[in-house]
Formats: structure tokens, sequence, C-alpha cells
């Protein structure tokens, strides 16, 4: 199906089943520890053998000689495979590194070696006695030190933009505006921490591979592995029905798919490799720190007439920026704009991406500018916003945003957290030892169509199963879907039978860049309105006017049960949704205005968030359960990346040293308090016949910023080095107290 | 090819045609002459096991790998994350941080053992109606520490939330979350997650 014009009425609008709060239809599985992952598939094939990877204890340089002789004497150990014995695999798509073979390493823990053997205490323990010997290279692991010698980069996601994005001209703007701000903001690497590791159970049988992985994208992996074995995709079968956490970890293919094929070829059994934590951060990616300068240049009645948003940050040669800038080109009108990325060359593990690239790191600079702004001009922080709204793309005016209301976002939030008893003095308010403020920011993030298969059957029972390779990483998928084909033919949810995350089904948007919920069920909506058709000529309707409800077909006065059109054999549908220009015509985004209110201990200055709210514009609400589990996921990630989260770098041996989830904080229960979550009811025509948009990376952006500004207001000292710890709190609070 | 799991969305119950684990693997026999095994015998959901296992195996192993128990999850194998808490003897702990050797004769709890599907625990209720989870991996662990974590307050058990030491331990929101914090979730869920334990101690009381 073509989406090309905005979507008129269709039986989604109906909305009996879609919009409603139904509970996972996963759930039960996932609540009784029924849902298998990855590594514990052992139903899928017999005698699976376990693999360990060994990885690299130097940062950059090369491997003189591995001797695995003791790792293979060790009892149980079935073959020891090395990074020597095999050229480098080709990196991965939107990747940089190659992931296996050849003497160089480009960064710490990279893979060099998998034991397989027939237990997972003998792979561990034979691994160990590995030796290597490196000869170790000068590596750059400093940000600061390296970014004279950085370079102006393109934002890999937004081909159009020029390098320099420049509208207007700024500089004049700036030096001509009557109040102005210049700031620079720092935000730390940071790691996705997806609670189950990356693993996989690999088998070949018939020189055909299959692996049953943890995948946000089901096709990426299998062209990846296809690629890198030099195989036929064909030959691949690649298998995630359940994913435990990805936020951007798992959209790229990992070592563990690939060295589990690799033992799997090289001892003839079926093998499995899950990274063991530890190796996760420093042989996955990372989002990558920011260094980040902001002007602003407005009128004294708080109208924005010059931004200027720049950004750096280090990856390894060839290797992407995170484009911190993103959020700037759309959020706020103005005439005048100067937006550019920098890369620094750092042999840190790669830079990569992580839920909401570029808008939640450039928010969490540029949602404290505003604030700052906000105060030098004497204006309500919200209110401000609301000033600089805009209902175009700033940087063409000809093209509207298909669907904005920030500024409902920000008035429904405002007054529903009581914002109006925020004392605008910092430092002003107390309750006991505790020093209390709030904070708001507004938060982009692009909704990006892309197409997205997917094939319905109807079966002689009347129930249906839906196929597609679409995976559900926690975001509901399974659930929406369900509740899509109940919609769309008119059946009870129950009648719906799922199975996703295989590549032997037609192959879908997956799970990244917020697009999966959208993308997914409006492929699916194109599957349903073909079954649709192929039902209604079966029973001799014009499939136009028939209607499909309470498992009846109807049309004019005859009635016919939906069963009865496949009860000679099932009926299927099959088919995709696939975009005209409408993302080009229009702007198409998802807003909302986050309100935090903290409480800072005046004595050490711990700071406790005590209560949290989001309002959402994000097009129609699939399942407002789901949405909202999406939006409170995103707004803990964001507590922690403005509290706690960072990657410390090992400035002389090149890694991070908080390589665990003992080292690499994120928020517990003890920090997140109970969140409320508003969704506007605005369903986007332009955006697919679901008039759906994305909404999980969303509740992350903006986040970070509105802690920050709370912890400004509480008291008075403004941290712009993410994230806001008690050190760099009491470096200022003495003269302050 | 094996089947994939399928889900059949029937009146909002989900369930999986995945095989049924097969019976407790025996250790493997290359690996018994020169690795020193112990015997155990764990009494599991009510079901005794005799297995004869690597020293070294954790509790964690011996349930998903041996005897293919596998809602308790491994998110760090370093007694960081709390996916895999079970109860032991009625008191939770981290399987990953214990061997399998330490526990001959103990009765083990697992996600396995509150409900099933179609006969799900309370708590397992509360964490399905509030949508307490998302990705679902840190789940088991989550519910079999609220399980605990209520009995933990009924017997009185200090937590560092508590303030009066001779008082009746509350339920308090202060307490759950603090009891709670070993069991992190990456989705978030947290909100949720107290929210489906505050309707199990509102709906006790
Ligand atoms: S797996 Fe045991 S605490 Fe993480
Ligand atoms: S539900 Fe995914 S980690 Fe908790």
């Amino acid at each position: 199906m073509q989406f090309t014009t905005p979507a008129g009425r269709n039986p989604i609008d109906q909305l009996k089943v879609v919009g409603k709060p139904v509970t996972r239809v996963d759930g039960p599985l996932k609540v009784t520890g029924n849902a298998r992952y990855a590594y514990e598939r052992h139903e899928v094939v017999p005698n699976q053998a376990y693999g360990w990877i060994l990885g690299a204890t130097i940062a950059k340089g090369r491997i003189i000689q591995i001797d695995t002789a003791a790792a293979e004497a060790e009892p149980g150990v079935l073959k020891v495979l090395t990074t020597l014995d095999r050229d480098p695999v080709p990196p991965g798509f939107r990747a940089t590194v190659h992931l296996f073979g050849g003497a160089e390493i480009q960064h710490y823990h990279q893979a060099i070696a998998l034991v397989v053997a027939e237990s997972f205490e003998q792979a561990r323990a034979a691994a160990h006695l590995i030796a290597v010997e490196y000869e170790t290279a000068h590596g750059r692991f400093d940000l600061a030190a390296e970014a004279s010698g950085a370079k102006p980069i393109a934002d890999r996601d937004s081909p159009d933009s020029p390098i320099v994005d420049r509208v207007g001209d700024f500089d004049a703007a700036f030096a001509e505006a009557p109040v102005t701000l210049d700031e620079s903001y720092a935000t730390p690497d940071q790691s996705h921490a997806m609670m189950e590791p990356h693993a996989t159970i690999a088998a070949w049988a018939d020189g055909t591979l299959t692996v049953w992985t943890s995948a946000q994208m089901i096709g990426w992996h299998r062209e990846d592995l296809a690629h890198m074995l030099g195989l036929d995709k064909e030959d691949i079968r690649v298998e995630s029905p359940f994913i435990g956490g990805g936020f951007g970890s798992k959209l790229l293919l990992r070592v563990d798919a690939l060295l589990a094929a690799l033992g799997s070829k090289a001892t003839g059994r079926p093998v499995k490799v899950a990274l063991q934590r530890p190796l996760i951060i420093n042989n996955g990616t990372r989002r990558a720190g920011t260094m980040q300068r902001i002007r602003l240049g407005a009128t004294r009645d708080g109208r924005l007439t010059a931004i200027s948003h720049h950004s750096l940050n280090g990856n390894l040669p060839g290797g992407f920026a995170e484009a911190a800038v993103a959020p700037t080109r759309l959020l706020y009108g103005t005439p005048n704009r100067d937006l550019a990325l920098k890369l620094a060359i750092l042999d840190l593990p790669e830079g990569n991406d992580m839920r909401a690239p570029g808008e939640a790191s450039g928010l969490m600079a540029l949602e404290i500018a505003m604030d700052e702004m906000a105060e030098k001009l004497g204006l309500d922080p919200v209110e401000f916003r609301i000033r600089n709204d805009t209902q175009v793309d700033p940087a063409k005016p000809e093209r509207p945003f298909s669907e904005r209301h920030l500024i409902e976002c920000l008035r429904t939030g405002a007054e529903r957290f009581g914002w109006s008893r925020r004392n605008p003095s910092p430092g002003a308010v107390r309750d006991g030892k505790w020093l209390v403020g709030l904070g708001m920011a507004a938060a982009y993030r692009g909704n990006l169509v892309t197409p997205s298969k997917a094939r319905i059957r109807l079966e002689r029972d009347g129930r249906l199963t839906v196929e597609t390779d679409m995976t559900d990483i926690g975001t509901g998928s399974y659930t929406i879907l369900a509740q899509t084909a109940a919609e769309m033919m008119g059946c009870p949810l129950g009648s719906v039978k799922l199975a996703l995350g295989d590549s032997a089904y037609p192959a879908s948007s997956g799970s990244g860049g917020q697009w999966g919920a959208n993308n997914s069920t409006a492929g699916l909506y194109a599957a349903c309105v073909k079954l649709r058709e192929a039902v209604a000529a079966r029973l001799g309707f014009n499939a136009e006017d028939a209607a499909f409800a309470d498992g009846m077909v109807t049309s004019g006065n005859r009635s016919v049960p939906l069963a009865e059109a496949a009860k000679d054999g099932p009926l299927t549908g099959e088919d995709g949704i696939e975009y005209g220009d409408l993302d080009k015509r229009y702007a198409q985004g998802t807003f909302a205005a986050h309100f935090v209110e903290v409480g800072v201990d005046s004595f050490t200055r711990e700071v406790r968030v005590r209560r949290m709210l989001a309002v959402c514009d994000a097009g129609r609400v699939l399942n407002p359960i789901t949405a909202r589990s999406q939006v409170i996921g995103g707004m803990t990630m964001g507590v922690g990346a403005a509290l706690m989260e960072g990657l410390a770098v090992d400035r002389r041996f090149g890694y991070f040293v908080n390589n665990d989830l003992g080292g690499y904080e994120v928020p517990v229960h003890a920090d997140i308090p109970h969140q409320e979550v508003i969704f506007l009811d605005y369903p986007d025509d332009k955006s697919s016949p679901m008039k759906a948009k994305g909404i999980g990376e969303l509740g992350l952006c903006g986040v970070g910023a509105a802690v920050a500004n709370a912890v400004y207001n509480a008291t008075g000292i403004r941290v712009r080095d993410y994230p806001v710890t008690v050190d760099k709190h009491l470096a200022e609070a003495p003269q302050r107290a | 090819m094996s089947e994939s799991p399928k889900l059949s969305a029937s009146s909002g119950l989900a369930s999986a045609s995945i095989a049924e684990a097969p019976a407790p693997t025996s250790p493997h026999p290359s690996s018994r002459s020169s690795i020193p095994h112990s015997s155990v015998s764990l009494r599991v959901n009510g079901t005794r096991y005799a297995l004869t296992l690597d020293t070294r195996t954790s509790l964690l192993d011996a349930l998903r790998e041996h005897l293919h128990l596998t809602g308790t999850k491994k998110g760090c194998d370093h007694g960081h994350c709390g996916a895999c808490t079970v109860l032991v003897n009625g008191t939770r702990i981290n399987a990953c941080l214990s061997l399998a050797a330490m526990h001959d004769a103990d009765e083990i709890l697992t996600i396995e053992g509150l409900g099933t599907p179609d006969d799900l625990h309370p708590m397992q209720a509360a964490f399905l109606r509030h949508d307490a989870f998302q990705c679902g991996y840190c789940t088991p662990g989550q519910i079999c520490s609220a399980v605990a974590i209520l009995d933990e307050i009924e017997r009185g058990v200090p937590s560092h939330a508590t303030g009066d030491l001779t008082a009746r331990m509350e339920a308090s929101h202060s307490e759950l979350r603090e009891r709670m914090s070993g069991n992190i979730c990456r989705c978030g869920a947290y909100s949720n997650i107290q929210a489906a334990i505050a309707e199990i101690v509102g709906g006790a009381a």
C-alpha cells in the first residue's frame, strides 16, 4: 500500500479496540517466566555447547600472538577460536569497528577469542588460561584534548542538512540581540545497560544457519550476518521473539551472534554465547559524550532571533557524530541559526545509537540554555517557550508541521503540575532540610516513517494469525498489532494469534528510533486491507462497502460470519506500507513538556526527585497502557542521565572503568517517584493510516534538562556538566550557602 | 526448523506453544573425570531434583542450564541487578551469587513456582494489570522480590528506610522502594511496579 496522501476516515477510526487500555497480550508469559529469551531456548536444538568470549585488554595496538594450548587442554573444551585465525569481518551496517578477525585492536574489550566447551563453567575457566601478547599503540582517549583536531561532520540521519547548517545571518543577529546567552554544556558517555545481555544460540544445518538471538532489527541482523559470513541471506534465519531491552544496543549485529555462528561452524555443535556483563560496555557501543556550545539571542520581550548550537563528540576513525543539534532544527522558530557537528578521533569503544540519538543529548543542553535565557529575560520558562513556538519548519517556512501542539503540552502541564506555585527566585523554597525546586523542559523527537510488511491469515476456525518479523523490545508490539488486527477484521482481541520476530515472516520496520509502533501497525493495516478484500470477494461482497464488526461481515442488509469466508481454506492478506513524500512536505514530529520537582538536601546536596509529569503530543495513542510505560521508562532514563549516568574514561589505558551495573549507575526504585503522563489526542493523518506517531524516545527527550533546571531552581547552582552529581554541586555550594 | 513461540491473544491471556523443557540434564560426561563435582539435592517449586554438578555451578545456572527453569534471569551474574532473585527457604537471594552446591536440601521457590499464565499469583496479576514491566527481563526477579519484601515487612525485618525499629512496620512507599532497590529495571517500570505492589498491600490490609 502506498501512503501518499493524508489518511481519510478508515476502520481504525472506530477505536473499538485500538486506543483502548488493553493489558499486554504477552504479559502472562512475562510475569510467569515463560517468555523465553535468546539464551534460554533449550528447546530449539539439542546438544548445545557453551561459548565464552575473551576481550582485548588493550585499547589500541596489535596482537603478536595468542597461546591457546592451556585452554585447549582444559576438560570439556571443544575449540578455541582466535581473532588471528581469520581476516577481519567487514563492519556491519551503520557500524564502524569490525567485530572479529585480524591482529588489529581498535578498542578495549574487542573480542579476540571464543572458547567453546561442554559447559559454561568450563568455557569460562578455560578462557582465563589464554595468554595474549600485545603490541600497544598510542591511543587518543580524552575528548577535550582532541577537540582542537576535530573536523566538521554531517549528520548521518539528516542527509539533506548541510554540514554547517545556516539559516539567515546568525552572526549579525546575535551581535544585534539585546539579550544574549553564550554557554557550554557537557554530556558524558552513556551505556544502554539493557537488562538482557546480548545473547545468541547458533546452529547450522546443510549450509544454512539459524540464530536465536536478541535483535531489535531482524532484517539488519540477517543481512549483516550474511555479509560477514559470506552467505546468502536466504540461508540465514534469525529468530528473536522476546528481547530483554535494547535501547539501541541491539539495533546492529553484535559479536555474540557472529561468534556463536563461527563457534558452531567450527565444532559442528549448536553453540550458545552471551556477552558477560563486564564485557558489554567496552565491547559494545555507547552514546557518545558531547561538548556543546549554545548561543541564543533574543529581543527583550523574549523572541529568539538567533540560535547557534555546536556539538563535538569523539568516535573511532570513520565513526559517526552524535547529532546533538538535531532538535534545534525544529523545536523553536528562529530566523537566524547556525548548527554544526564536529567529530574528534577517539580510540574508545564505538559511539553509536542509543535511545533518541541526537535529541536526548542535544536537549539536555538546549533546554538548560532556554531556562537560563528565560531567567535573563525575566520571563517564565513556560511562557518563553510558548513565545518561540513555530508551526512551520524554521528553515523552510513553506513546510508546515503535520500536527504540533507543543503549546498545549506546555499549558496543560503547567496547569496540572501547579507550575504557578514555582518561586522564580532560585534557592528560596524550603521544606525542612530540603531545598525544593521546580523545573521544566520542552521536548521534540522526529517521527520517522519507514516501510513495513505483514501477513494476516484468516484460519478455518475464524481465528486470525499475524506474521511479521517485527520485534517487541518491551514496547508493546504484540499488543498493538493484536489490537490493529482485531479492529480491522472486526474480531475480538482473543482471536488474534501473533508470530513475531522471525525472518521467515514479512520484513517489518523493526524496533528503533521510535518508529516501530506506527510503521509496523501501518504495515499490518495494509495486510488487513488485502485480507478484507479477499474475504469480501469470497463472500461475494463489494470490499468497498463491507463492514467488519463483531465477527460478522455486513453489506447492505446481508450479514455473514467472518469465519464463513475461510470454511474452504484459510485466506491470506499480505502487504506492506510504503510512504510517499508526506514527511518531506510536512515536518512530522512528536512533542512533550516535562515537569519535575526535586528536593536537594541542604547539607549534602543529595538530589531526590519528588514529582514528575510528562504531557505528550504524539499522534494517536494506540494503547494508553503500553504508551504510558514507554514514556515513564524514558522519564526514568532521563533521571539517570541528569543525576547519575556516566561512563568514566580511563585516559591512560583507554577504556570505561565502570563497566558493569555496579559501577554504571542507573536509577533504581528508590530514585523514582510516582510518574504522571498525559497524552493529548491529536491523530496525525499525514503519518500513516494509523494516524499514530512514535512515543518511546519522546519520553526521554528533555527530561534530563527538566531535572537539572529543577535542581537550579532549588539551589541557585547551575551545573552544566552532566550528570549533576553531589561533587559538582558542592564545588560551588560553600560560597552560596 | 523448530517452531517459534506463538502467542495467542485469547481473552488477554497469551499462551506459548513452546515445547516443555526436557527433564533435568545430567552433567556433561566428558568433564566428570577431572573436574570436582558434587551431588546436590534441590527442592525447587515443590519438586525434588538430584543433580551432580560441577562445583563451580551457580544456583542460577543450575536452575537455568540444568533444570531449564529459565524464568529466573541472568542480567549480570555479579549480584548487581536482581534479575536472578529467587527465594531460598523463604528468604530472597541473588541466585548468581550462590553456588548450587551450597543449597543441598534447600527449598527453592522461583517465578515458575508462583503461578502459571492461566493461574497467576496475585502479585503476577497485579504486575500485569499495572503494566509493571516492559521487556519483561527483570520481571521475574521483581516479582519474587515483591513477594519476599511483603513477608520481610510482615516479620519486622528492618531496612535502611525503617525509622522506628520498635514500632510495627508499615509497608510505606519508602519501605517498598528501598527494599526493591536491588532489582534494576532499565525499562524504567518502577512507577508501575510500585503501584502493583501497593495494590497488593492495600488489598491485604
Ligand atoms: S544476575 Fe544475579 S544479580 Fe544480576
Ligand atoms: S521490564 Fe525491561 S528491565 Fe524491567
